[in-house]
């Protein structure tokens, strides 16, 4: 039974992610500052980001040009991506002076950042979709880059139907399967010990 | 010291075995979902978002027609921004580069534009015409390549001698070049040419390929894009219309455009190839960012500026942990 | 919903410019508040558990 790949995969699962560790009801005594909300900020934010997404995809493109619920919803993704940008940043710019790579933590900082990256690139098709003034020239503004370097040949930033298609499926699936992991492996590696602390009699003592 | 270096990283990759606190992390979850969703709202409310109307080539012809005409004698004379740009539309140029690197031109032509059929004479051709612009396509049609191209440039070559003052052309031999950009003006002020640019001939189109690098050929565009502080070389791209906020995390993007020799497009090989560099630069920067964790100096600057000890103050003071030298 | 304050949003934005440097108010608003922001999350003291459970 131990040979089975599902077995395997179970067992490999419990050892390093029980569910104790995904849904902690504690947390080391050191996890004690503001600059810890910015993570669940951020994942909070991208769950609003993709409920006004879908309300968005159900009607087109379009829908918000002409209608005062459409310009409504339009207005809570464009807020809400403005707002996972500053809570991100700000995590990013925590995680960097906590230094939060330490202890095995390399593949946990890695993953936001690319995470970070899809975002730009995710956000960036948003901006290219709302088929108004801002695409046209962003759209005309942006080949130059893109077919600088023979890019431009597969991802074409003039094709509406290539840029939604993409903003509105293969991104966010990306985006969203790199955060499902970046969660998944700061609960499985827990929070990373502050920078002065070190085995001590301080902390051995409270074993 | 390299003991302690091991001590320490094992110390960081352990399970914490020291104090605990209690952390609802559902409810912390909950909370959050709750207080952003709120300020979206609030903000939504209060700003709305941004929605300039996309612009026409009807806006165009109706507000700049002498440009939209001069545009399409570049088009027909192959000296306009995309009948010269190279890949991925056409073979017009090589294209940019980074040293060796061609990678526009060996990316190749996967986006075909023929700027003179695709954008004056198939929209034409579109239209039921009068007969004297019927008789100009025609007359295009059937002559020979090496006598469009003697035409359109002649006439090319006119308009910018008197600096786009169609009135003060002087007389020569044009052929139909005149009256087909009058009839492409013409068509465009009907509002016809934005419709016939996208159709292309078809039903479905979800491709603006066509249409957007047209537009941006002439001057319409651009003056827009200038009126609202968009321009790439005055950090158009972190900005937005209106007094909504941008794209700000691009500044870093934005931030090379502003300097030389990426400033200056006379400048080789980096400034007149500044797309191409930038490109890469920021590939280097974004991976850069990625591996922190192992780039010696930046990887230590967390331990040498003390951040960390406002951030975990609490816990030091409780603990009496002091600094540890590096 | 148009927005309350709609019509000022979209009015044309003030640029500061110093040499080759130029931001809208409003991108220099956010990235000030980003700052601040993390400054006061680093500063500002966190809420202490009241009832600790392991010790």
């Amino acid at each position: 039974m131990s040979q089975m790949w599902t077995a395997k995969l179970r067992n490999k699962w419990q050892k390093e992610l029980p569910i104790e560790k995904l849904l902690p009801d504690d947390q080391p005594a050191y996890v004690s500052s503001w600059i810890y909300v910015f993570g669940v900020l951020t994942l909070a934010t991208l769950a609003v980001i993709i409920f006004s997404g879908i309300i968005l995809a159900f009607q087109g493109p379009a829908w918000y040009h002409i209608s005062k619920t459409g310009k409504f919803v339009n207005s809570l993704h464009f807020w809400s991506v403005q707002l996972f940008f500053v809570f991100m940043v700000i995590h990013l710019w925590g995680k960097f002076w906590m230094a939060a790579w330490r202890g095995n933590r390399f593949a946990t900082w890695a993953t936001g950042a690319v995470a970070f990256i899809a975002s730009i690139a995710t956000a960036f098709t948003g901006y290219l979709v709302q088929t108004n003034f801002d695409s046209q020239w962003i759209s005309f503004e942006a080949k130059d880059g893109f077919n600088s370097v023979g890019v431009g040949a597969w991802f074409n930033v003039t094709n509406l139907g290539q840029m939604l298609l993409l903003h509105v499926a293969f991104l966010p699936a990306i985006l969203g399967v790199l955060t499902v992991v970046h969660v998944l492996m700061v609960r499985k590696r827990g929070v990373v010990p502050p920078i002065d602390s070190e085995p001590s009699p301080v902390n051995e003592a409270s074993k | 010291m390299s003991t302690n270096k091991e001590a320490k990283a094992e110390f960081d990759a352990a399970p914490w075995a020291g104090k605990t606190k209690r952390y609802d992390i559902v409810k912390e979850g909950t909370i959050a979902l709750v207080f952003v969703f709120v300020l979206t709202v609030v903000l939504s409310l209060i700003m709305s978002s941004p929605d300039e109307p996309p612009l026409t080539f009807k806006g165009w012809a109706v507000s700049n027609p002498d440009n939209l005409y001069a545009t399409a004698v570049q088009e027909l004379a192959g000296t306009s921004g995309t009948a010269t740009y190279g890949g991925p539309y056409n073979n017009a140029s090589d294209g940019l580069n980074v040293g060796p690197l061609w990678l526009q031109k060996w990316a190749g032509v996967t986006h075909p534009i023929d700027a003179a059929n695709d954008f004056v004479i198939t929209p034409l051709s579109t239209q039921v015409l009068a007969p004297e612009i019927a008789n100009a396509v025609a007359t295009w049609k059937s002559a020979a390549d090496s006598q469009r191209q003697a035409w359109a440039t002649a006439y090319d070559d006119a308009i910018t001698k008197v600096e786009g003052k169609l009135s003060d052309v002087a007389v020569g031999a044009y052929g139909p070049v005149p009256v087909l950009a009058q009839g492409l003006t013409d068509m465009a002020k009907s509002g016809a040419l934005d419709a016939a640019l996208l159709s292309q001939g078809g039903f479905f189109q979800t491709d603006n390929t066509k249409q957007i690098l047209f537009f941006g050929d002439g001057a319409y565009l651009d003056d827009a894009g200038t009126a609202a502080n968009l321009q790439g070389g005055t950090w158009g791209m972190m900005n937005e219309t209106g007094r909504y906020p941008g794209q700000a995390w691009l500044w870093l993007y934005s931030f090379w455009y502003q300097i030389p020799p990426f400033n200056n497009g006379e400048s080789k090989p980096i400034g007149a190839n500044a797309d191409a560099y930038i490109m890469v630069i920021m590939g280097l920067l974004s991976l850069g960012l990625i591996l922190i964790p192992i780039i010696p100096v930046i990887r230590n600057l967390p331990m040498r500026i003390p951040i960390h000890r406002g951030i975990w103050r609490q816990y030091y003071q409780s603990q009496g942990i002091k600094r540890r030298k590096m | 919903m148009t927005g309350w304050f709609a019509d000022f949003m979209n009015h044309p934005a003030t640029y500061l410019k110093s040499g080759w440097l130029q931001i809208s108010v409003t991108n220099l608003l956010v990235i000030l508040l980003m700052l601040a922001i993390f400054t006061l999350a680093i500063f500002l003291p966190f809420p202490k558990d009241k009832n600790r459970h392991h010790e």
